[in-house]
């Protein structure tokens, strides 16, 4: 375990309990609370990355968490390029890896 | 004709402060925020669905923030826009046209709307400047603004053993929330070395008397690392990170005074999350299109009434300068009383006046003690990437630079495609330029990396329609350079 939810035990600030939410991610339901983005729900599961970049194949996920970077970009419910740390969850998202092929010869004409 | 008196974009320390100041003066006020919360980054806070018992224990100044929330939900003068999109600002004889789109981040079919007003305030704040190390793009691997938002914003802890690196007082907030977030930081390395920061700190010490609250601030956040045991490195920084395909560990360093790395001090430190903010990058976009000059160093120019070089065009906060909390509340004050048709000398603003001076000398030795140094290329590697969204490595700008010979802007980031990704280089843009730039002088067009001239991602189905038409069948996302993805 790396990146988490700090648990409701040890929080000073002592948020209020929340409604729970889920997103589907890659064939698997992640549970979150109302009011937490796409990438607070994935990083509360510790999973770290959700894009795959389209020259290197590299994995990318969170980096600014301003909604500057677009590097957490992510496909939700069918709409490509929504910034994972700006979109707050509003139950039941069907969120897509975002990876973009850059074209191949055979594809052009 | 205009439907505002005074129109404030970002609804940040700035522009809460400009807000109830141009009430005060009798102005009709409207703000808009892109966020679904008012706050901006300083005060990011638990959203409404979610509130905190005790959420000022992340604060500084969280009663402030609350005095402007019963400000703004007390008057009907005063509107707060939420959710507002501002895309792109139009410069035309009649005045500054600002056009908004309302409704989800990089949402379809979301409402367009074009807003006029007598005076437009300009409070976008900045974001963090994180320059590339090795390894940067690896997941676990975030700004320090990132870190701090997660876990103002959402309880999210980036990590169990975190390194924090760059330079700046920021690294000490940060320090902080990621400590109450019940992680460890095992380290925060400095890039400014010990000697810079007492030659810039402790030197005429009676100009900070007008700042004590901001130094009791920093001496508290010196307790915290001693009670808390955490290392505070001068002198130091992260040169390389280290994983597969997440972090694992990160290699610091010594930095000589240009932010060389001293070869042979290098150690490597355990983590699963580094955290880098090497300062920050005005968020200069919409006063570029409003039209408004910059100085040398690239700031929102302004005069004594934080009056812009465009008419009833105001600016606020980082954008002139970065300054922090007390000066963009400061700024934001009397930006909004002379945007609502008062003037700088009015006793009314005598106070702010007088901070917005202390607290712009006190933003002084803060840029001086922990400028960027020059070295940091030196720890680069051919196949770092620099541009991060186009995949755009050290090795290749150098070579494109060499090969073409080509000392313009334009055509070298059209060559390299750094700069050209989804961020439009607000991420890359300047350490493109520092590696670019022969000599350190500019380039032959006079192009920045800065200009964009959409602000914010519009979809191209939103754009073809008129403004205030609803529809929720648009897919395809337009960037300012035009392609679409």
């Amino acid at each position: 375990m790396s990146a988490r939810a700090v648990p409701p035990a040890q929080d000073p600030v002592r948020p209020h309990p929340a409604a729970a939410v889920e997103i589907e991610f890659e064939g698997r339901t992640y549970r979150g609370v109302l009011g937490q983005s796409i990438a607070g729900i994935l990083l509360a599961n510790d999973v770290v990355d959700w894009r795959t970049t389209s020259v290197h194949q590299s994995p990318r996920g969170l980096f600014c968490g301003i909604g500057v970077c677009f590097d957490c970009v992510v496909t939700v419910d069918g709409v490509s390029d929504v910034r994972a740390c700006q979109r707050r969850v509003r139950g039941g998202e069907h969120v897509e890896r975002q990876h973009i092929s850059p074209p191949s010869p055979s594809q052009e004409h | 004709m205009a439907e505002v008196d005074v129109l404030i974009i970002g609804a940040g320390p700035a522009g809460l402060a400009a807000a109830t100041s141009a009430r005060r003066a009798g102005a009709t006020v409207r703000v808009l925020e892109a966020s679904d919360e008012s706050g901006g980054q300083f005060w990011r806070h638990l959203p409404a669905t979610r509130p905190a018992g005790d959420e000022q224990r992340l604060h500084h100044q969280w009663q402030r923030y609350q005095q402007f929330r019963s400000a703004v939900d007390a008057d009907p003068a005063l509107t707060l826009d939420v959710g507002a999109h501002v895309w792109a600002i139009e410069h035309r004889d009649d005045g500054v046209r600002v056009n908004v789109v309302y409704g989800d981040v990089d949402g379809t079919g979301r409402r367009r709307e074009s807003v006029t007003a007598n005076g437009l305030i300009l409070a976008t704040g900045a974001h963090d400047r994180a320059l590339p190390v090795p390894g940067w793009t690896l997941p676990g691997v975030v700004t320090a603004g990132a870190a701090q938002a997660m876990a103002k914003g959402e309880r999210i802890a980036i990590g169990e053993r975190v390194v924090i690196a760059g330079a700046g007082p920021f690294l000490f907030p940060v320090t902080d929330s990621v400590q109450k977030s019940a992680s460890t930081v095992v380290g925060v390395y400095e890039a400014a070395r010990i000697r810079r920061l007492a030659r810039h700190w402790l030197t005429r010490p009676w100009e900070l008397r007008s700042a004590t609250s901001k130094m009791a601030e920093f001496a508290a956040y010196v307790g915290i690392h001693l009670r808390g045991r955490i290392p505070y490195r001068p002198g130091w920084g992260v040169v390389a990170i280290n994983g597969t395909d997440r972090v694992e560990s990160a290699t610091v360093a010594r930095l000589d005074e240009q932010w060389r790395p001293v070869a042979g001090t290098e150690r490597t430190v355990p983590c699963d999350a580094v955290c880098l903010g090497h300062g920050f990058t005005p968020r200069l976009e919409l006063a570029i299109a409003a039209g408004c000059g910059l100085s040398r160093d690239r700031f929102v120019t302004v005069d004594d009434g934080q009056r812009t070089s465009v008419p009833s065009v105001f600016a606020a906060g980082e954008i002139t300068g970065i300054g922090g909390v007390d000066l963009a509340l400061a700024e934001g004050e009397i930006a909004g009383w002379v945007a609502a048709g008062g003037a700088p000398s009015d006793s009314q603003l005598v106070a702010a006046v007088r901070a917005r001076a202390a607290f712009t000398r006190f933003a002084r030795r803060i840029a001086d003690a922990h400028r960027i140094g020059s070295g940091w290329t030196d720890w680069l590697e051919p196949s770092t990437m620099v541009c991060r969204c186009e995949e755009v490595d050290y090795g290749t700008l150098l070579a494109v630079r060499r090969d073409t010979e080509s000392v313009g802007l334009r055509s070298l980031k059209l060559t390299t495609r750094a700069g050209l990704g989804l961020c439009q280089g607000r991420i890359c843009g300047r350490s493109v330029e520092c590696i670019l730039a022969t000599d350190g002088v500019g380039f032959a067009d006079g192009a920045s990396t800065d200009r964009r001239p959409i602000a914010a991602p519009i979809r191209l189905g939103e754009l073809s329609r008129p403004p205030n038409f609803v529809d929720d069948d648009d897919q395809s996302t337009t960037t300012s350079e035009g392609k679409s993805v």
